[in-house]
């Protein structure tokens, strides 16, 4: 799995590194591409976009719905009283899977690895979820795939566009057979959406892999990724990890995606709010 | 057959002890060889009663375990394969095509892991390219058409990772299938034979009831991933097939699964023709009663189904 040198809010832990009081914690971030320090406070100026060379730092879900939704004060936020019912009484090297959620939860100040609501982008209205990689890694368990489902569902009974951002290392482990059974799930509720004309657009952020690509995720009637996105089912590290196969430094990008004709565009994270808007213009045209 | 499992160590010292017997041909005392032949036959339903889930994934990886092939063999006789997906290439871990069954014609469509090792090496291992689900989809299809029930048979380590299968889609191959699967207008019965490992076998894996094999296992991960992942380490593997529910008993507790299929004393490798009857009197049952219902029912009832899985709690917010 992708490792950051960072404290895991991507910010840069001066103090850890041994740096000096000059740059304490979270005043200076390091680029994870073109390894430049960066002043955090430039940063959240740019959405989190190196002024440097433009990679795209993951935004935490929250950040994701503000930075798209045209009053994120009137976003409606729905199904945060779900949480998993652990159906496996899961535990690994005696820590409970339930300590696990508490952890996530108190780290990440969000309730599960998809959060979702109503809102409006460029005046449409829309239903929007949103992944959030740092909640155990953007693991789709069966709260995941209840909000998912339930988002989509709002899409066909609400007739409006259903547009999600996927964030995800794939399944839940410790929810197994359940988690892996959320792809069937929301790859069918997408079929609900099909019969009412509204279409899905399925955005991937990095990273998207696993059980999430391999469902609704590379479903989407139009499907756009951010730029240097980590794209794919497997992933290169478990490709090279199990096969020993060399790779094309580009495998399982966005830009490999969408050479391989997987996807519809790549945008730029500064320029997301207006291709959407631009989209949703275009199907509410026929109407 | 010999016992080769870890596990069978006591299986394969009475079974070496009766081969002993036997050798010293007209010497030998037909009724020592009778109560040895007891003791053995008592010893495997003592082990095979108690194995642990990670015995159980022994089982179901085990070289001689009836494949895809052999079920077609013995329930499918006038089986007509169909091959290639139309687009890139026929995936030999995937097979399919039409037969009868039950006096009407079928969709049989199943992972193939390979007998020898030129089998295995043209199968895959059964670990499918996405051409092998963009085959299984094609046939699919073709069944709805024709109104012919799909038989699905599920027996994969997972997909297959590689360059190759990730630069023509094998995401969206099995997210297309699930999605197709799930509003497929004919009765899907899906199988698990042997490992239903992972989006590699729920690519093949929506259906109206699905069933499993005493001794097959159904997870999200492999034991040995999930191991290296949770526990750091895949010498854990035993601690996460415990772990993460993935035997037929444990699924069909959980209500993930509607049916387990018994097998012979000893595993489905010790009798494929026993353990084939047994799979094809309840494919005929369940088809039976799927066949009954109109469409619109059976769609609803599968889409119900899959709606309820995992239902999370609620808590106040």
């Amino acid at each position: 799995m992708h490792q950051p040198e960072t404290n895991g809010n991507g910010t840069f832990n001066g103090a850890a590194s041994g740096a000096t009081k000059l740059a304490p914690a979270n005043v200076a971030t390091r680029c994870e591409k073109c390894r430049k320090m960066l002043f955090t406070r430039d940063l959240e100026k740019t959405q989190k976009i190196c002024p440097e060379c433009g990679y795209h730092f993951r935004l935490t879900a929250e950040e994701r719905v503000e930075s798209l939704v045209d009053d994120y004060g009137a976003f409606q936020w729905m199904d945060d009283d779900l949480r998993s019912a652990d159906p496996l009484h899961f535990s690994s090297r005696n820590v409970a899977y339930a300590e696990k959620l508490d952890e996530a939860r108190a780290k990440t100040g969000i309730s599960e690895s998809v959060i979702a609501g109503m809102g409006a982008i460029g005046t449409h209205r829309v239903s929007l979820a949103v992944m959030d990689f740092r909640f155990i890694g953007g693991s789709m368990g069966t709260v995941a795939g209840e909000r998912l489902t339930r988002a989509i569902e709002r899409g066909a009974e609400g007739r409006c566009p259903v547009i999600i951002f996927s964030a995800s290392g794939g399944a839940r482990m410790q929810e197994s057979l359940f988690s892996l059974f959320q792809m069937a799930k929301t790859s069918a509720a997408l079929t609900r959406l099909r019969t009412v004309q509204q279409p899905f657009i399925s955005v991937l952020t990095d990273p998207t892999t696993g059980g999430v690509t391999a469902s609704y995720a590379m479903l989407g009637d139009v499907i756009i990724a951010e730029p240097g996105a980590l794209i794919g089912f497997a992933g290169p590290i478990v490709i090279e990890q199990s096969i020993h196969q060399k790779l094309p430094p580009d495998t399982d990008t966005s830009e490999f995606a969408l050479a391989h004709g997987m996807i519809d565009m790549i945008v730029d994270r500064r320029s997301m709010k207006v291709t959407l808007t631009h989209l949703l213009k275009l199907y509410a045209g026929k109407r | 057959m010999s016992y080769d499992l870890d596990f069978e160590k006591p299986l394969a010292e009475i079974d070496r002890r009766i081969g002993g017997l036997r050798k010293r041909g007209d010497k030998a005392r037909p009724e020592e060889v009778a109560a040895l032949e007891r003791e053995l036959a008592g010893a495997t339903a003592d082990v095979y009663g108690r194995l642990t889930p990670w015995q159980r994934v022994q089982v179901a990886r085990h070289k001689d375990r009836p494949y895809t092939s052999d079920y077609i063999r013995f329930l499918f006789p006038d089986f007509f394969e169909m091959r290639g997906d139309r687009r890139f290439g026929d995936d030999r871990a995937i097979i399919g095509g039409m037969a009868t069954f039950a006096g009407r014609t079928v969709m049989v469509i199943g992972h193939q892991k390979g007998r020898d090792t030129k089998e295995r090496m043209e199968c895959n291992f059964g670990m499918a390219h996405p051409e092998g689900y963009r085959k299984a989809l094609r046939l699919m299809q073709h069944a709805e058409r024709f109104g012919f029930p799909v038989l699905t048979f599920i027996d994969t380590p997972g997909a297959f990772l590689n360059l190759a299968a990730e630069e023509r889609g094998i995401a969206e191959a099995i997210a297309e299938n699930l999605q197709v699967m799930a509003v497929l207008g004919v009765p899907i019965i899906s199988t698990i034979i042997g490992e239903g490992g992972s989006g590699g076998a729920l690519g093949i894996g929506v259906g109206d009831r699905i069933l499993m094999l005493e001794n097959s296992v159904y997870t999200v991960a492999s034991p040995e991933a999930a191991a290296s992942i949770l526990w750091k380490s895949n010498d854990y593997a035993p601690q996460a097939a415990e772990a993460m529910k993935i035997t037929a008993a444990d699924l069909l507790e959980l209500r993930l699964i509607d049916r387990i299929i018994r097998e012979p004393l000893g595993g489905a490798h010790r009798d494929h023709r026993a353990t084939a009857e047994a799979l094809g009197a309840a494919l005929s049952e369940e088809l039976a009663q799927l066949v009954a219902l109109p469409s619109g029912v059976l769609l609803d009832h599968r889409y119900s189904r899959l709606r309820a899985i995992g239902a999370p709690a609620s808590v106040a917010v």
